[in-house]
């Protein structure tokens, strides 16, 4: 998540103090990701440093207000009109536990997947409670993103059960080593 | 005529197994599946497609015989009445909600609301002021001279909703409610279905969408005709300080 490009949208809109900055950032984002006044004013020596923003002392030390220079202006603009990177592919944790749960001897991996989709399915739930129970617009924004996310990461752990379903034999492996030690794999029963 | 405990369990589903008889084959579509739901509960099943969930819900709504197990709605087990109670259970306590709406495209939106009352022989009158109560509840108290084809997709579903809860309906059956709807149509169906239940109806919906499912307290999901897995609620607002990110 960018702070430093969120700074520079508030203060697009009028010059702020930095705990106003903070405030406003939480308001306008529905508070999903907190903002500690430390990475609020480290961002800003930043972007002052970088000629991104501008500071004047009003009140002594204690009360600093800043603007929006030339620099900011630009590169904000630029920021509106480029789309944020999709994610590089990297490791994924659960896609990681899943392969090697499905390539183990004597792990349930649709327990695995089982516990993975219970604990989605219940912060989508306390997604949508919270949802129902606000009227914040700029939280229900930030809620769907977080929902449509989850649900993706759902219909990926359903397609995965299916697909170890379908093909049983050759996805769980059977224990080679310890073979009086079995447990049983309710994904080897088929039905017709 | 019974306690409060038992008052509350709306729906009972108790070890039931429904079995097809395909040529030389014995299909389960259903097996040992138990479901309990209470008023104000409302509860998703989820499953892929032939995992038994639209098996469990037309049983639930005694559109479906089970080939063993007890079943009971509103404390009425339905192995034990006749056909001719059975239907009358179906009209009075049963709402069914369906993928494609199902109304009928001759009768305005208030004479499709009011016509399971009307099936039932209740008077015009009660029928009607009924049918226009419910559909105020689905937010369509304006539209209730409009035909079908007047209405939105999003329109007609709610149509739909009024027509399952008019009356005194107990329970709500919600088959993929959300059908081909977009999406935000789609949640104002799911929606209007959790306030039903926070008015004291029992919801059960069957639908793939997990976004859905998330509206209920419950969600249980089949797999080749069994219960594989449920979960439930937990407890309030732990994503605000769990990091569900």
């Amino acid at each position: 998540m960018s702070i430093k490009h969120s700074l520079l949208v508030l203060l697009s809109e009028g010059d702020r103090y930095g705990y106003e900055l903070r405030a406003e950032f939480e308001g306008r984002t529905g508070g999903v990701w907190p903002l500690n006044v430390g990475q609020v004013y480290s961002t800003l020596d930043r972007l002052e440093r970088d000629g991104l923003v501008m500071r004047e002392d009003v009140d002594g030390e204690r009360q600093v207000r800043y603007s929006l220079a030339g620099m900011g202006r630009t590169a904000l603009a630029a920021w509106w009109a480029s789309p944020v990177p999709v994610a590089k592919v990297g490791r994924d944790d659960v896609a990681l536990k899943i392969a090697l749960a499905a390539s183990t001897a004597g792990v349930d991996v649709m327990e695995v997947i089982h516990a993975q989709r219970r604990s989605v399915m219940s912060s989508l739930q306390d997604l949508n409670r919270a949802k129902r129970a606000g009227s914040d617009e700029a939280w229900e924004l930030v809620a769907d993103a977080l929902i449509f996310r989850a649900e993706a990461e759902v219909r990926w752990l359903d397609h995965t059960a299916a697909r170890l379903t379908q093909r049983p034999r050759h996805r769980v492996a059977r224990p080679k080593t310890e073979p009086s030690e079995q447990r049983s794999s309710n994904t080897e029963e088929v039905r017709g | 005529m019974s306690t409060s405990g038992s008052d509350a369990r709306v729906l009972e589903m108790h070890d039931v197994t429904k079995t097809y008889v395909d040529g030389a084959t014995r299909v389960i579509a259903l097996e040992d599946a138990s479901l309990v739901v209470e008023a104000g509960e409302m509860v998703a099943v989820m499953g892929t497609s032939g995992s038994g969930k639209s098996t469990l819900l037309a049983i639930a709504g005694a559109l479906l015989a089970p080939t063993s197990g007890e079943v009971a709605v509103c404390g009425q087990v339905l192995g034990q009445i006749g056909a001719r109670d059975l239907a009358r259970l179906r009209r009075r306590r049963v709402g069914f909600v369906f993928q494609d709406f199902n109304l009928l495209p001759t009768l305005t939106a208030l004479e499709n609301v009011a016509l399971p009352l009307d099936l039932d022989g209740t008077s015009s009158a009660t029928a009607r002021s009924e049918a226009r109560r419910a559909l105020a509840v689905v937010g369509l108290r304006d539209r209730s001279r409009s035909f079908p084809d007047e209405l939105s997709g999003g329109q007609r579903q709610r149509v739909a909703i009024a027509r399952a809860i008019v009356g005194r309906r107990r329970l709500l059956l919600a088959d993929e409610p959300t059908g081909a709807l977009d999406s935000v149509t789609g949640e104002a169906v799911l929606k209007g279905l959790r306030e039903r239940a926070d008015d004291g109806a029992a919801v059960v919906v069957v639908t793939h969408d997990a976004r859905h499912a998330a509206w209920a307290d419950r969600i249980v999901y089949l797999s080749d005709g069994r219960v594989v897995d449920e979960t439930r609620a937990s407890g309030p607002e732990s994503l605000l300080t769990g990091g569900a990110v």
